[in-house]
């Protein structure tokens, strides 16, 4: 279900990390044009930079060079750097983030947990989203529990819950089933297709399961830094 | 909605010991600086009443050590000097002095006093001029002597206690084997003269072979007179010493001040103890946490609010530990005080370690400041945390 408004827009997009005075090219003049309501998958084995292209296009990382825009906004471009200040700032308006290993709280029941970016920022026009989501990722009957008392697939809707808990327009979800079997994978697969079904939501995902990756839109590779397109719906 | 505090609070539940540890060592802190203040309070306060309840702002006795006078008095002991009482109407005559009152002590071994016999302290005097110095006396049976010859004696409540008498009973002063009829027994001041046995000074002077001599003048000093003069004039005259006792409280805050260096410099190691304390458990708890800051400030935390977050953390710890420790040292004051005057070599009666709301306030107030300023580095080191380094590392 992809629009035509741009999401992300990426332009030669590079980073480079040094070894001492060894250049290693993570990310190598990557362009890539991500539409409002895509769904996209990242696959490649590792060391090819998938993630550090996820960084990138999430604004956890400052590109070395090339230019990045979201919604048209220029966010990196001529080697301009950003402040961890920015970068948050523009994180929180804009992005959700799910990780292999979902980093939940275990002080915090799943409702808090859910609720827990709301302590630090609320985006204007969102309202009880916590409820409606552990309802809709079926999750409520658990929103007393501790992490430590639910399952590893739980463990991980409640993580998505709290990604989405502001509204954000674009999911970025990085091996989100790494930690999982395989019909635990499925299911969370199937939760971000409703997500961007339903609600228009922006998913991109780094995965190493080519199967899982069928689930989106659209299946790039990242080999040795570059990205090539190899399937579309 | 959850708060901060409510985050920073489950945290700090997370590891109950290591909490529970460094609260254990702020408590302690807090206990030795709020008992520390309250003893630097408590003492002066005690000895100012029992300089206050003597009556009168100067003493004349023969001459001799100043220090062991001043000690006579406040403590009681032997080896007393005398001088003529006729000096009485030298003093009188002085336009400075309102009242004066003659004392003539005396230290008799008493055999049965304690387990192994105590000095029990008589005290001769005239009823009227001493009662007028000291308006806080008042009996709890009888009254003063029928004559100023009489063989009668006024007991001081602990010292009728002691010897369970009532007025009525006989009393012996060992020794001299004389008795004396009790006639009066003092309610209960709080001061020395509790565990005194007062007699006419007439009756004193002639059972201790003192004719016309005394110990001991009280001199009360008339309202606004500059007491220094009146001091001056009065050393003057000859083979006698004026002790004033303002000067006798601030020689004994002087010997005392030694000890509360000591005691300070201890609670200074200890709130430094405490500070490393904290510092450690919070750097320690940022260090296990690494990944989740970073997860925070991928979810819009900004470096501020994680460094409010732990800020917190150490606020909690440092007002728990700051009022059990005050709780401590309140409930424990007596203790302390008791220990204090064993320690010590002379310490005023009363309560030595006075903790009032101002010093509660102060302590906390220092406490949490200590807290505040140990949090800084661990929140500021939190803050910096960068959402990419925090993902990539494997701490945690």
């Amino acid at each position: 279900m992809s629009g035509n408004v741009i999401s992300i827009e990426a332009i030669n997009l590079t980073k480079v990390y040094f070894r001492g005075s060894e250049e290693i090219p993570a990310v190598n003049d990557v362009s890539l044009q991500i539409n409002k309501g895509d769904f996209i998958s990242i696959i490649g084995p590792s060391g090819s930079g998938k993630t550090t292209l996820v960084n990138l296009l999430g604004c956890l990382d400052n590109p070395t060079s090339g230019e990045l825009s979201l919604a048209g906004r220029s966010i990196f471009n001529k080697g301009k750097r950003l402040s961890e200040r920015d970068l948050t700032k523009i994180r929180r308006e804009t992005f959700g983030y799910i990780f292999q290993n979902f980093y939940l709280i275990p002080t915090l029941t799943v409702m808090e947990n859910v609720m827990l970016p709301l302590t630090f920022y609320r985006k204007p026009g969102t309202e009880n989203e916590a409820v409606k989501l552990l309802q809709l990722l079926g999750m409520e009957h658990r929103k007393k529990h501790l992490p430590g008392q639910i399952s590893g697939g739980e463990m991980q809707r409640v993580a998505i819950a709290r990604a989405m808990v502001n509204m954000p327009e674009i999911l970025l979800a990085d091996e989100p089933t790494g930690n999982l079997d395989t019909k635990r994978s499925v299911e969370i697969l199937k939760v971000l297709q409703e997500l961007n079904r339903n609600i228009g939501l922006t998913v991109i995902m780094v995965t190493h399961n080519q199967e899982l990756a069928q689930y989106a839109h659209r299946m790039f590779e990242m080999r040795d830094g570059q990205i090539y397109q190899i399937g579309n719906k | 909605m959850i708060t901060k505090f409510q985050v920073a609070y489950k945290n700090l539940l997370r590891k109950r010991i290591r909490s529970l540890l460094t609260l254990i060592g702020i408590a302690l802190s807090a206990w030795v600086l709020v008992s520390l203040l309250g003893f630097n309070h408590g003492y002066e306060t005690a000895l100012n009443k029992d300089i206050d309840n003597m009556g009168f702002q100067l003493m004349m006795m023969a001459k001799g050590c100043p220090y062991e006078a001043a000690t006579m008095m406040l403590k009681g002991g032997t080896g007393l000097k005398y001088m003529k009482e006729s000096v009485v109407n030298d003093v009188a005559k002085e336009p400075e002095v309102e009242k004066t009152t003659p004392i003539l002590m005396a230290a008799v071994f008493d055999p049965n006093k304690g387990e192994s016999g105590g000095v029990a302290g008589y005290f001769g005097i005239e009823p009227k001029s001493f009662s007028q110095m000291k308006t806080f006396l008042k009996f709890k049976q009888g009254g003063w002597f029928t004559d100023e010859n009489a063989y009668e004696a006024v007991m001081g409540y602990e010292a009728a206690e002691l010897e369970q008498r009532e007025v009525g009973d006989k009393t012996l002063i060992p020794e001299k084997n004389i008795e004396f009829k009790v006639v009066g027994i003092l309610e209960r001041t709080g001061t020395q003269d509790d565990g005194t046995i007062f007699i006419p000074l007439r009756t004193a002077q002639k059972v201790f072979g003192r004719p016309d001599e005394i110990t001991t003048l009280g001199i009360k000093v008339k309202k606004g007179v500059d007491s220094t003069r009146l001091e001056n004039k009065l050393s003057k005259l000859p083979d006698v010493q004026i002790v004033s006792l303002a000067e006798v409280k601030q020689t004994i805050m002087k010997l005392i001040s030694t000890a509360k260096v000591m005691v300070l410099s201890i609670a200074i190691i200890a709130i430094l103890i405490a500070m490393v304390g904290v510092i450690n458990t919070i750097l320690m708890s940022v260090h296990e946490r690494f990944q989740e800051i970073g997860i925070l400030k991928t979810i819009g935390a900004m470096p501020w609010d994680i460094f409010k977050l732990i800020w917190i953390e150490t606020l909690i710890l440092c007002t728990i530990g700051g009022v059990l420790g005050v709780g401590l040292a309140l409930i424990l004051s007596r203790v302390t005080g008791m220990v204090i005057r064993y320690v010590l070599p002379y310490a005023p009666i009363g309560g030595l370690v006075l903790i009032d709301l101002k010093l509660v306030l102060i302590t906390i107030a220092v406490v949490l400041c200590i807290g505040l300023l140990s949090g800084l580095y661990p929140a500021w080191k939190a803050g910096r945390i960068r959402p990419l380094e925090a993902i990539r590392s494997n701490i945690g």
